[in-house]
């Protein structure tokens, strides 16, 4: 194929991957819409009140107690998510193919690249822990709606890099990056489901009808943000590190404040007070799933108010 | 974090009541440390240092273009000054920064020292003895086996160090117990970790206070030493002495620009010759991403331009050969630049100066009389140019920029447009008093930077300690197992009372039950061998009673 025609095909799959995601929604919707509160849940209660433990071990794929059509539901929302996830990954490679280059030289491949891993981020978890499915359509929504703006906003053709991101630099630290924000994403919102969900279970609101009756427990969904979180805190202070390594070749000094640098910082020191708060007393719950939101909220601004905005070294964007 | 620690908060002492001044002041001041080296304070101090630098991103800096600190000062001039006695344009070395950052790591070195010392001495202790009620612990359950109480303990003990658990035997009141443990290196990255942190900072500040920076522009051809005098701009940390500065010159021969198909910029090559002052000097090639390494030092390259060369004839026949100046470029894609050309030595006196300003495209493409540039590469060069005669007033003190005309003089009609004219490579422009100037064509100049920081590759370390430590605090669990062994009422078998404490990845119910599992499965193995052994031992029993 040529250059053009893989460039074609990659964006093909991009409107077929938010077609799939779209219709994923749909079905998370209507798994939930026919499910009564979902048996597994009180286990999960149970479980998470009794050991400390609330996230099902893996392999108990099916769940019993839910009723047939809300498991068949169920099975064809998380196929749609997987299949969108393959065409997904099919739009970076066939854009890699057709430039030659890894597919994120810009904001279009990168911001593609970030949803993608939080998409897969959810199919993992969700793989491992089946109760997690009711989370489905709490992601993929944003996803679909990230995907939309994406193709709207940030949308460019492919093309060669400027001579700056020449450098295997760019393999190690946009890799990392982009893995360490698409996980914070998941995070983020598990923390988001958590506020939603706590407050519902401090008014003692029994079980009954209501989307978020069939949320995953408050307890779960903190969980799952602490798991993600300190999972991609790692991965982040790698690429922070990373991304100085390589300003320090490519623009003479390892660390300058530019606004980049400066808004990677600041997420960063808010997931440490994310951290920390998880284990000090006053600030478990929902303060800390707050801090939570807040760090995704500094990763969204940086990736578009600091790169379509504000003027620094790292405008690589792309977008005008 | 310690197990045995008790929360900070709980450790603050009830103030003693109605003492002297003196202890009075002293409790005072512990509560306060007390207070400063709490975690809440440090969450509160990450959230102060999250928002201290954001006025440093949305507001023009120094330390990053003064350009557009002028610019911003130029569009609000009243509110500018007032940011700028808030130091708001130097964010991140203005002393409100500093001391939430400060503050920051004095709390944290209050928090984490102390638990050094006390890891210090954990990891020379053995695990602590069984707490007495195992059942309160967190996981708990009861294993019965058939094996006597030492034998039964011999086997757990042999799997836990197979699993890598510190183990201690102990006999309390006449029964015997296990203590276990396992992670304790998940403290030691804690504290690697944050210690790191404060080493980093260190390593920043040394490399600010002893470290230096340059920039030059330097035309092919040409070459440039490293001092101060010479760099068009430079920065010094407060303990550079400017005496002291690396000895080192770097002339640039050649320098390229490579493109894409489409003008992308592909590369930026530099050959230069490198050596100390009056030494030939060793020629490389640097370029972007690939700089200049010699002891400590670095050069880059920061970026190129073109510099139009002029012949100028004067009406008396008097020539000037190859006169020219870097011109800087106003736009990067299609490198469209600008600059000026001051020729105050014509020898016609102070009133008699010549200047040109004006407009370079390295391929030019003139439409209706106006020049534009269409190709960042030097194709067709072409440059519109405005000449002035008068006096440049370059002696008047006030400092000029090298690279335009002082618009005063322009304004108070000391210099005076005499022509002006759209050249290309080879073309010439005659002025009103016969003397002509003839554009050349154009050669590259290269900007270059010279940077020194000794304190780079201490941050580097500290660094990869922090992400060890890092890895090491968040992937490791500490675990704690307990065993306590007694007879079995009736027939000899014992029955071990088992609890365990896991700190870190929270699931620990899943992880204590496979662990059990297994002490069952090890001990009913053993008890099976004996029965083989002795065949009229009892039948071995597997299943445990959870506590
Ligand atoms: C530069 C500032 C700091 C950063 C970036 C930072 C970062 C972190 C991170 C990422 C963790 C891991 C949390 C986890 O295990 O999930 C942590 C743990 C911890 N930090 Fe900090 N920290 C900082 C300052 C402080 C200060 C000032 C204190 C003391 C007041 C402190 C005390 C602790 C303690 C006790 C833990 C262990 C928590 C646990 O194991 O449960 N840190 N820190």
């Amino acid at each position: 194929m040529t250059a053009d025609q893989l460039s074609t095909l990659s964006d093909t799959l991009f409107s077929t991957s938010v077609g799939l995601y779209s219709l994923a929604v749909v079905a998370f919707c209507a798994q939930l819409a026919f499910g009564r509160r979902p048996a597994r849940e009180r286990d999960l209660v149970g479980a998470s009140a009794g050991a400390g433990a609330s996230l099902p071990p893996a392999g108990a794929r099916a769940l019993p107690g839910e009723p047939a059509p809300v498991r068949r539901w169920g099975r064809a929302a998380m196929l749609l998510t997987a299949a969108g996830a393959l065409t997904h990954t099919g739009v970076l490679v066939a854009r890699g193919m057709a430039t030659e280059r890894l597919p994120w030289g810009n904001m279009y491949e990168f911001a593609t690249a970030v949803v993608l891993v939080a998409v897969v981020a959810f199919l993992v978890l969700a793989l491992r822990s089946p109760g997690l499915r009711h989370l489905g359509l709490f992601v993929l929504a944003p996803v679909v709606v990230s995907m939309v703006a994406i193709g709207l906003f940030l949308y460019v053709e492919g093309g060669p890099l400027v001579a700056a991101l020449r450098s295997s630099w760019l393999a190690v630290h946009v890799s990392t990056a982009i893995l360490g924000f698409g996980v914070f994403f998941v995070s983020g919102i598990a923390s988001v489901l958590y506020l939603v969900r706590s407050r519902y279970e401090a008014r003692g609101a029994d079980a009954g009808s209501g989307i978020v009756a069939r949320m995953p427990s408050a307890a779960t969904l903190d969980r799952v943000a602490h798991r993600t979180a300190v999972f991609g805190f790692p991965i982040w202070t790698f690429a922070v590190i990373a991304g100085a390594i390589w300003a320090e070749s490519a623009w003479g000094r390892f660390w300058g404040w530019d606004p980049k640098e400066t808004w990677a910082f600041i997420a960063w020191v808010v997931y440490a007070a994310y951290l920390h708060a998880r284990t000090t007393a006053g600030w478990r719950g929902r303060p800390a799933a707050w801090v939570n939101v807040v760090g995704l909220a500094v990763m969204v601004f940086n990736l578009t108010y600091v790169n379509m905005v504000s003027a620094g070294l790292h405008s690589y964007g792309g977008v005008d | 974090m310690t197990i045995t620690a008790p929360p900070r908060e709980a450790a603050t002492p009830p103030p003693p009541a109605g003492p002297p001044a003196a202890r009075r002041l002293g409790g005072l001041l512990l509560r306060q440390w007390r207070r400063l080296t709490a975690m809440r304070t440090a969450i509160v101090l990450l959230f102060l240092l999250a928002l201290a630098a954001i006025p440093g991103s949305l507001l023009p800096q120094r330390s990053l273009s003064q350009s557009a600190v002028s610019r911003y000062f130029a569009d609000n001039p009243t509110l500018a000054p007032l940011l700028d006695r808030l130091y708001l344009f130097d964010v991140f070395s203005s002393p409100w920064f500093a001391a939430v950052y400060l503050l920051l790591f004095v709390s944290l070195i209050g928090c984490v020292l102390p638990r050094a010392l006390e890891h210090a001495r954990a990891l020379r202790t053995p695990p602590p003895p069984a707490p007495r009620r195992l059942t309160q612990l967190p996981d708990s359950t009861r294993l019965a086996t058939t094996l006597p109480p030492a034998a039964a303990l011999d086997a757990v003990e042999e799997e836990l160090r197979v699993r890598r658990y510190r183990v201690v035997r102990r006999d309390r009141e006449g029964s015997a117990e296990l203590s276990a443990e396992k992670g304790v290196l998940k403290e030691t990255g804690n504290l690697v970790f944050h210690l790191a942190l404060v080493a980093l900072l260190l390593g920043l500040a040394g490399g600010k206070l002893w470290g230096y920076e340059g920039s030059i522009l330097v035309p092919e051809g040409q070459r440039f030493c490293n001092s101060f005098q010479q760099y068009d701009t430079h920065s010094a940390g407060a303990m550079v002495d400017s005496g002291d500065l690396t000895p080192l010159c770097v002339g640039l021969e050649d320098f390229r620009a490579t493109y894409e198909e489409d003008l992308t910029a592909a590369s930026f090559t530099a050959d230069i010759t490198h050596g100390g002052p009056g030494e030939e000097g060793e020629s490389t090639t640097i370029g972007v991403n690939d700089p200049l390494r010699v002891d400590g030092d670095r050069v880059y390259v920061t970026g190129h331009g073109f510099v139009p060369r002029f012949t100028v004839t004067l009406p008396d026949g008097t020539t000037f050969d190859d006169v020219s100046a870097p011109f800087l470029p106003t736009e990067q894609s299609t490198m469209a630049s600008e600059g000026a050309l001051k020729l105050p030595d014509l020898g016609a006196g102070a009133e008699d100066q010549l200047a040109l300003q004006g407009f370079l495209a390295p391929t030019g493409l003139v439409q209706g009389g106006i020049l534009t540039s269409i190709d960042p590469r030097p194709l067709a060069p072409q440059v519109a140019l405005v000449a002035y005669r008068g006096y440049l007033g370059l002696d008047s003190g006030l400092p000029q920029s090298v690279y335009s005309l002082d618009a005063s003089q322009i304004e108070r009609d000391r210099l005076t447009e005499v022509g002006r004219a759209n050249l290309s490579a080879g073309e010439t422009m005659t002025l009103p008093d016969g003397t002509t100037v003839t554009f050349n064509g154009v050669s590259e100049f290269a900007a270059m930077q010279f940077s020194h920081d000794p304190g780079q590759l201490w941050v580097l370390g500290a660094a990869v300690a922090v992400l060890a430590g890092l890895l090491g605090m968040l992937l490791l669990r500490r675990e704690r197992v307990f065993l306590r062994a007694a007879p079995a009422p009736g027939d000899g078998g014992t029955v071990l009372d088992v609890g365990a404490l896991t700190r870190g990845s929270g699931d620990g119910a899943p992880r204590f039950a496979a662990l059990t599992d297994d002490l069952r499965a090890v001990l009913a193995t053993r008890a099976d061998s004996r029965t083989t052994r002795a065949p009229s031992g009892a039948a071995p029993e597997t299943g445990g009673a959870p506590a």
